[in-house]
This record gives structure tokens, C-alpha cells and sequence, in this order.
């Protein structure tokens, strides 16, 4: 069954400790050892794998030298034939086939290591991917008997603080009515501030005389005077 | 990160794109920090940290606030709305609706405040929006 179906299982049946129903009696623990053992595993194997690694290429350096003293001797051989001396020639000929013989062998240790290089890769990669799903699988429990434990503390602590938790409609009610207010209270602070700047202007038109005059004693007389 | 320093943090901020936090830690088997965004008193978002993940998840209503008869269309509306919704996802608990979101446990304490601040305003957002399922 795979992880994710376990943990709806467990929490559709209300259990509280859902890594103890998907792992035995211990819970999680046991997950978690499972995830050291193959991370030590895959240790080991990429530990293995370096060091079959330093062997190929040892054997695969030796078997280039062969290959170069072969052709060396080759060169030798030809020379020696040039100078008629077939016996010279046959004794160098025989050092190379003893030479071919031990290269052989090298290329053959040389096959042996890589097939077990590409047989190692394989298997860390097995093992790495193993580790990321155990770990992935172990996330989900972990999370999901997080969330249990986080909300059942919440509740406890509505309980033991005697507060009830509101409905959504209410809360949602009391915050529209605080957002309003806080609208409310920086439009009025606005309104006023505008005035403000008004009545500031007007004083200053009227210190400059622009505007309509402030009505005096002296000026209705005057207007009734001249309206005579 | 634990909630320890998750909380100082937040409460030393003086505020953050126009908001204050208020942090409450809230004991239990798992430590649990109560943080209220500004004005959303009513709705605060809970914290909790695990091994790799900061899950920050605001309760919206129980299933006793839902009416029956309109469950299934809720839910449906509450599907559709889940990608448009930014950052924050619905879920559920036991018989509780809420609203979540999850961040990378290497995530800045920018990024944790912006998680807050957008999961309460998505939360009083989406109560608005299915408030017609609502008892």
C-alpha cells in the first residue's frame, strides 16, 4: 500500500499516532533507522566504488604501458632483422609474445573492473534513490502527525484559556467592521487635513487681499451710503 | 529555525509591508506559534516547523458551519479557487477547514512574513467568497 493511502487510512480511523499505525509499535523510529541503514549502505557501496575505480585505471595504465613496450620491442625486432640477425630477431620475438600474454591478462582484469564499477553505479544509485523515497515517505508521516499534534494543542489551548473559537462568519464579520473603521478614520483624517489646507490658503488670499473681503462695520456703511 | 527564534524575530520586526505580528507560542507535544497579522485578529495563522518543512495554516470553519445540502459545491468552488488562491492552499484537518501554506525550511524570515501576511489576507478573502455555503 503506498504511503500516502496509509496515512489517509489512519487518519479516516482518527488516530492521533498515525506513524505508529504505518510503522509497527515504535512509530517512526523504526522508519528512521531504516533510512540510517541506507545511508550507511550506500556509503559503503560508493566507498567500494572508488576504490574499484582506482583499480581499473591502475590495471587500465598498465596495460598501456604493455601496449607501448610491445611496440617498442615491434621496432627492435625489425631492426634486428635489418641487420640479418635472425637469431636476435626470434629472442625479441619471444619477449613480445610473453609481453602480448601478460597484456591480455592486464585487458582482462581491466574488463573484470569496469564491469564491476558499472555493476557498483548501478547499485548506489538503487540505494540513492531508495534513501530519497524512504525519506520522502517519512516527510508525509512526520508532517501529517505534525499537523494532528499542532491542532490538538491549539484546541487545548482554547480550552484551558476558556476562549471560544469564533465562527468564520463572525470573525469575518468583526474584521470587515475593524477594516471599516481603520477606512473610516484615515478618510476623516483626510477630509481634515484637506480643510485644514484650505482654510490655510484662504488666510493667506486674504493677508495678500485676493478674495472676498471680510465684511466690516465701515464697509456695509459705506455701501449703504453710496446706495443713497 | 525553531519557533523560539521564529518568534523573536517577528515580534522584534516594528512592522512589515504596513503590518504587525503579534506571536503567542502555544505549548504542546509540538511547538506551535500563534501569530496575528494587523487588523485579522479573528483569524490567526498557526506555525509549526518540521524537519523540512515551516507550515503556516490559518482555520477557516468546522464542517458544523457548512450547510449540508451545499458540501459538494463548496468543495468544488474551494478546488477551483485553490490555484488562483496566491501561495496558500485549502486543506483540511479532522472536521476543520483551512488554509495553508508550506515553505522551504531554509526559507528568510522576509519570505515567512510574506507567507503571513498574504495566507490572512487569502483566508479572510476566501471566507468572504463561501460565505453563501456558510450556516
Amino acid at each position: 500500500m503506498s504511503i500516502l493511502k496509509k496515512i489517509m487510512t489512519a487518519v479516516r480511523g482518527g488516530a492521533r499516532e498515525v506513524g505508529e499505525l504505518i510503522v509497527d509499535a515504535n512509530g517512526t523510529r523504526i522508519f528512521e533507522q531504516e533510512i540510517k541503514d541506507a545511508d550507511k549502505h550506500m556509503r559503503k557501496a560508493k566507498q567500494d566504488l572508488t576504490e574499484v575505480m582506482a583499480k581499473q585505471m591502475q590495471a587500465g595504465r598498465k596495460a598501456e604501458s604493455l601496449k607501448a613496450e610491445i611496440s617498442e620491442h615491434e621496432g627492435y625486432t625489425v631492426q634486428a632483422l635489418e641487420k640479418d640477425d635472425e637469431e636476435l630477431a626470434l629472442e625479441i620475438a619471444e619477449k613480445i609474445a610473453g609481453l602480448e600474454t601478460e597484456f591480455a591478462e592486464q585487458e582482462e582484469v581491466r574488463k573484470s573492473f569496469s564491469e564491476h564499477v558499472s555493476r557498483l553505479k548501478d547499485l548506489v544509485k538503487k540505494a540513492e534513490r531508495q534513501l530519497k523515497e524512504y525519506e520522502r515517505q517519512l516527510c508525509m508521516v512526520k508532517t501529517t502527525e505534525s499537523v494532528q499534534k499542532a491542532s490538538a494543542a491549539i484546541t487545548d489551548n482554547f480550552a484551558s484559556s476558556n476562549s471560544k473559537i469564533l465562527s468564520a462568519k463572525d470573525s469575518l464579520e468583526r474584521i470587515k467592521k475593524r477594516q471599516q473603521n481603520t477606512y473610516d478614520r484615515l478618510a476623516a483624517a483626510e477630509e481634515l487635513e484637506a480643510e485644514n489646507s484650505d482654510q490655510n490658503l484662504k488666510q493667506r488670499m486674504q493677508a495678500a487681499g485676493i478674495g472676498a473681503k471680510e465684511k466690516s462695520g465701515s464697509s456695509v456703511l459705506d455701501r449703504i451710503k453710496a446706495n443713497r | 529555525m525553531n519557533i523560539q527564534d521564529l518568534a523573536i524575530r517577528l515580534s522584534d520586526l516594528q512592522s512589515f509591508d504596513g503590518y504587525q505580528f503579534e506571536c503567542q507560542p502555544i505549548p504542546g507535544e509540538v511547538d506551535v506559534l500563534q501569530v496575528t497579522v494587523g487588523d485579522f485578529e479573528e483569524l490567526p495563522s498557526y506555525v509549526s516547523i518540521t524537519d523540512t518543512q515551516v507550515l503556516c495554516i490559518t482555520w477557516l470553519f468546522t464542517e458544523d458551519e457548512v450547510k449540508p445540502e451545499t458540501r459538494a459545491d463548496m468543495m468544488e468552488e474551494m478546488l477551483e479557487l485553490n490555484i488562483p488562491i496566491p501561495l496558500s492552499a485549502f486543506a483540511k484537518i479532522g472536521d476543520r477547514y483551512v488554509i495553508f501554506g508550506a515553505l522551504s525550511i531554509d526559507s528568510s524570515i522576509e519570505d515567512i512574513c510574506h507567507e503571513l501576511i498574504t495566507l490572512s489576507e487569502n483566508a479572510v478573502e476566501s471566507i468572504s467568497v463561501l460565505e453563501e455555503f456558510l450556516k
